[in-house]
């Protein structure tokens, strides 16, 4: 029976152009414009059902009873199963720790958690037949922030913790805690002219990719599954899946489908288990697909936070210390939350140099939304908080804000509070210089000889203002971000690359199980093959559970890990046809043994520039293909006492400006523009370098003056999961947004290239905010800033 | 319910739907259509736009029955529907060497090879416009249909035509610089 939807190979180039540094088109692009690129949504089977989940109404409960039997007797529904139908002995998953129930087991600890699932022919039936279960619940008290749940009464979120983190935290309440402690802060502290202090509020916010979570699992004849899947990593899912199956890993297949968007919340399985469940229940293939309401409970958020700061400096505006204390809200279950505390603490004093720091952060189980993965990953909630920190500063001592920055900016060489030394450019300064050089937009752009134009104005098309009360303000920020997976992770990537003889051309097949989610690695993968390998051709393979891992589509790692490993793989292969040419035709020439050779424009070519052979008569009959393993430079913990340790690869950094105008009178505010200067290493791909840039610069936007997932405080219920009530960027909200791409190569990468893809979703929010204050005079430590911060009519 | 109505030009019968079936859904599940997106099926996001008797709709809140007997335009017949409409009135402000500014400099790439394209499909992978492309399709009909009312529009004109659709990924910056060029393109007859 076939299955619609199948993603193919696309190869894509001739000629010789189109290798790294160019801006390249996508090879999916084609499809994507004319409706016929199959997403994980779009997947279908003729004879398939729909899958359907109930979710819990409540927060914190435990399961008195479920009935299943109406259910069961709708017409049209095939299964209906529950915790007491799984079929394994493993019943939990996790990316870290296996803390989260497939299906509710006695109690729920969210609202919003799966409870039970079920098949049907339609979907609606199945939505239908899914209301007809009857689940009894009997609610237990709600933890809902630190106070709640470090209470010396407080309830458990999870009675019997066995992971590892349970016995270095304070609490069985606080998944992780990671204390950094360098120099003699007291010490310090007695050298500072000034001190701030601060608390700051960072809001949860949504991924909100607009693929929602879907896919097709089908029964195959070995009793096995072949899921057909958007996600961020196939074999972290398949190594979750698996266990909860009773399967082998090798009778669970996975290719993945179409991905519309993640930024970090396709990391955590969603209706993985729950569509093979079904599946090898009733010998279907079942389809789920999420709509937007169930995609708000069905995928982890950006952690919540509190933010406290003190900040020191000697009169002439040298960083004497910093101590802060990062207080992350992780929700029912832990996701990545040990590693977001990771980010958050290491990361916790921004891009500057201080040698006297005590830090401490700390993620909380509560009952609140689970929270992990999302684009910035930690470091984005502690930039809010130290470039609020650097302003406040700034104002205490009288001086310029970007000043008091360049004057405390990292360069390469600077330890990190974890004593890690960057070793590679840490253009801080460069970057802050280059964004405020950048031309101001013109002011009152507004005005037209016929009036005010409103769609310009702060308010819009409600006509809220012709210009009245409106106030214009400028901010900066700069931020830091680690690239790649942190803290002792084995950070690796495969991929196989294969080259042969097709239809007369040298064409190179490039094998990763890299997820594409969009943000163009099957571009680049591409444009690295021509590079290394001479030909114009590259065919991309679907990505899929038949080639090694190729770790995340996450931390702005993919370019750098599986980029370095397609890269490493191409070099593997040009030995073997090398090999193979000097076998061949090296009586034929000296130059074979002797000189540095090169495949260029699909042929053999020393250094000189001199053809030895054409790749089409080296390669023959025969393929070359290789797969292998590629990993970056080993990273080391950090110490649970002291957060010393390499824990990272590399950094990224971003420095934005914001202009804003301000309708004071209402609390209405228009992002006029959003400049951003990036080092990037290396452009490889300079089109998708900018798309990255604007791209995560808007994702800051948003939660500076729109996004936050709002959590009722007594019931920890979710009263906005929809997009009418959860705002997202418009292309009204959203300003010109021009950049400043630097490329300051990092020697220890692949090409000298940066991970690109969180560093400008940082430096977004504070520089909005700034901006903010700069027009208002408000101090607004939180995010989203809403009408009523600004009007003071809370 | 039997529904008969015309998609992309060709009639098409859609049999057993139910009633409380959108039209989003019978295109997707039922006509094998499934370039009309599902972001959010409420209204908000636009990735389902289609053109219903030429008026841009969200097919997520057209129920089935509504559209007995009429005219739907998808994104998958985006290209036809664009070759057939009339030439526009041919005034142009942007010259079509400033909006080559927001093309990229591409060499090389075979996207496109093969496929015909109505203009504002190609300057969307021209200009980069595309990421993970769900919002694409819906932005294409949207744009296409602004371009057919004014060819010539204003930076705020695009905006305001297209803010019922939701992007994640572009910044929308990119966006913009598509649906310029193929004004710019449209206006130079290329």
């Amino acid at each position: 029976m076939p299955t619609n939807g199948v993603p193919t190979k696309i190869t894509q180039g001739s000629g010789t152009k189109g290798g790294i540094g160019e801006s390249t088109l996508r090879p999916d692009g084609t499809l994507k414009v004319t409706g016929e690129f199959a997403y994980s949504s779009d997947m279908w089977h003729e004879d398939m059902l729909w899958g359907q989940i109930l979710r819990s109404t409540v927060a914190h409960a435990e399961i008195v009873s479920i009935d299943t039997s109406e259910a069961l007797a709708v017409p049209g529904v095939y299964a209906v199963m529950t915790y007491d139908d799984l079929p394994a002995d493993v019943k939990n998953y996790g990316l870290e720790i296996q803390d989260t129930p497939v299906l509710a087991h006695g109690k729920v600890r969210h609202h919003g958690e799966p409870v039970a699932i079920v098949a049907a022919d339609h979907p609606e039936t199945a939505r239908r037949a899914a209301a007809r279960i009857r689940v009894e619940y009997r609610d237990l008290p709600v933890i809902t922030d630190e106070a709640s749940a470090l209470a010396p009464d407080a309830v458990l979120v999870h009675e019997n913790r066995d992971d590892h983190h349970v016995g270095h935290v304070p609490h069985p309440n606080v998944v992780h805690r990671q204390p950094i402690v360098r120099g003699d802060v007291a010490a310090a502290r007695e050298r500072a002219d000034v001190i701030v202090e601060g608390e700051y509020t960072f809001g949860m916010q949504d991924q909100a990719f607009l693929g929602p979570e879907s896919g097709l699992a089908v029964p195959e004849e070995d009793g096995g599954v072949h899921l057909y899947i958007a996600t961020q990593w196939l074999h972290s899912d398949l190594r979750q899946i698996a266990p909860v199956l009773g399967l082998p890993e090798d009778k669970v297949r996975m290719t993945l489908a179409g991905v519309g968007g993640a930024f970090g919340g396709r990391e955590d399985l969603s209706m993985q288990i729950h569509a093979c469940l079904l599946a090898l229940r009733t010998g279907k293939p079942v389809k789920i697909v999420y709509n937007r309401f169930e995609s708000f409970f069905g995928h982890v958020h950006r952690h919540p936070a509190k933010l406290f700061y003190e900040h020191g400096a000697t009169a002439d505006g040298k960083l004497t210390h910093v101590k802060c204390r990062i207080v992350l809200d992780g929700g029912a279950y832990a996701s990545a939350s040990p590693a977001v505390v990771g980010n958050a603490s290491s990361l916790g004093v921004g891009p500057y140099v201080v040698d006297d720091v005590e830090i401490e952060a700390i993620a909380l189980y509560t009952n609140n939304p689970p929270c992990g993965a999302m684009r910035g990953f930690g470091a984005v909630q502690a930039c809010f908080a130290y470039e609020a920190q650097m302003d406040r500063l700034a104002a205490e001592l009288g001086m310029d804000p970007v000043e008091l920055r360049r004057l405390n900016a990292m360069e390469q060489g600077t330890l990190l509070p974890t004593g890690q030394p960057v070793d590679s450019p840490a253009p801080v300064a460069e970057l802050l210089r280059r964004v405020k050089a950048m031309p101001m937009p013109p002011e009152r752009q507004w005005e037209s000889s016929e009036g005010a134009d409103v769609r310009q104005l702060p308010g819009g098309l409600s006509n809220t203002t012709h210009g009245e009360g409106v106030v214009r303000g400028v901010g900066y920020a700069v931020g830091i971000k680690n690239v790649g997976f942190s803290e002792g992770f084995d950070d690796y990537s495969t991929a196989r690359v294969r080259m042969e003889v097709v239809g007369g051309e040298p064409v190179a097949t490039v094998h990763t199980a890299m997820a594409e989610v969009g943000q163009g690695g099957v571009t680049v993968h591409a444009q690295i093959a021509r590079t290394e390998l001479g030909v114009g051709q590259v065919t991309i393979h679907p990505a899929d559970t038949q080639v090694g891992s190729a770790g995340s589509t996450s931390a702005s790692r993919q370019t750098y890990v599986t980029g370095g490993a397609v890269k490493n793989a191409c070099e593997l292969v040009r030995e073997k046809v090398l090999e193979r040419g000097r076998r061949r035709f090296g009586s034929y020439h000296p130059a074979w043994a002797t000189a540095e050779l090169l495949l260029e424009g699909g042929k053999v070519v020393t250094d000189g520039g001199e053809v030895l052979a054409d790749l089409v008569d080296v390669l023959g009959d025969e393929a070359v293909e290789v797969e292998e393993e590629w990993r970056h430079r080993p990273t080391e913990p950090f110490d649970l006492r002291t957060g010393q340790g390499n824990g990272h690869v590399q950094y990224s950094f971003a420095a934005h400006r914001a202009v804003v105008e301000v309708d004071t009178e209402l609390g209405l505010v228009k992002v006029i523009e959003l400049a951003c200067a990036q080092d990037v290493g290396k452009a490889l791909n300079p089109l998708s370098v900018i798309g990255q840039i604007q791209g995560g610069t808007t994702q800051g936007l948003g939660v500076a003056v729109m996004e936050e997932i709002v959590v009722d405080p007594k019931t920890a219920k979710v009263r906005n999961p929809s997009f009418t009530d959860y705002l997202i960027p418009t292309i009204l909200d959203t300003p010109t947004i021009p950049v400043d791409v630097l490329e300051l190569a990092d020697d220890h990468a692949p090409y000298g290239l940066r991970g690109i893809g969180e560093a400008p979703t940082l430096s977004s929010t504070p520089a909005v905010l700034a901006a903010i204050r700069n027009a208002t005079g408000l101090p607004l430590t939180k995010t989203p800033v809403r009408p009523e911060h600004l009007t003071g009519t809370m | 319910m039997r529904i008969d109505f015309t998609v992309n030009g060709r009639p098409q019968e859609a049999d057993d739907v139910w009633e409380g079936e959108s039209l989003l859904y019978v295109l997707r599940e039922r006509l094998g259509l499934p370039g009309s997106k599902n972001a959010c099926e409420q209204g908000e996001c636009g990735s389902c736009t289609v053109r219903l008797d030429g008026v841009p709709v969200c097919s997520c809140l057209v129920a089935a029955g509504q559209v007995q007997g009429r005219e739907v335009v998808t994104v998958e017949g985006l290209a036809d529907f664009a070759r057939e409409r009339a030439c526009g009135t041919g005034a142009c402000g942007t010259s079509l060497d400033e909006a080559k500014g927001w093309q990229a400099q591409g060499t090389d790439s075979q996207t496109g090879e093969g496929t015909e394209l109505s203009p504002i499909q190609q300057a969307f992978i021209d200009a980069g416009a595309v990421q993970c492309g769900f919002c694409t399709p819906g932005l294409l009909v949207a744009a296409d249909e602004m371009l057919e009312r004014n060819p010539n529009p204003s930076d705020a004109d695009i905006r305001e035509a297209l803010s019922g659709n939701l992007c994640r990924c572009t910044g929308y910056e990119k966006i913009m610089d598509a649906v310029r060029l193929a004004a710019a393109r449209q206006s130079e007859g290329v």
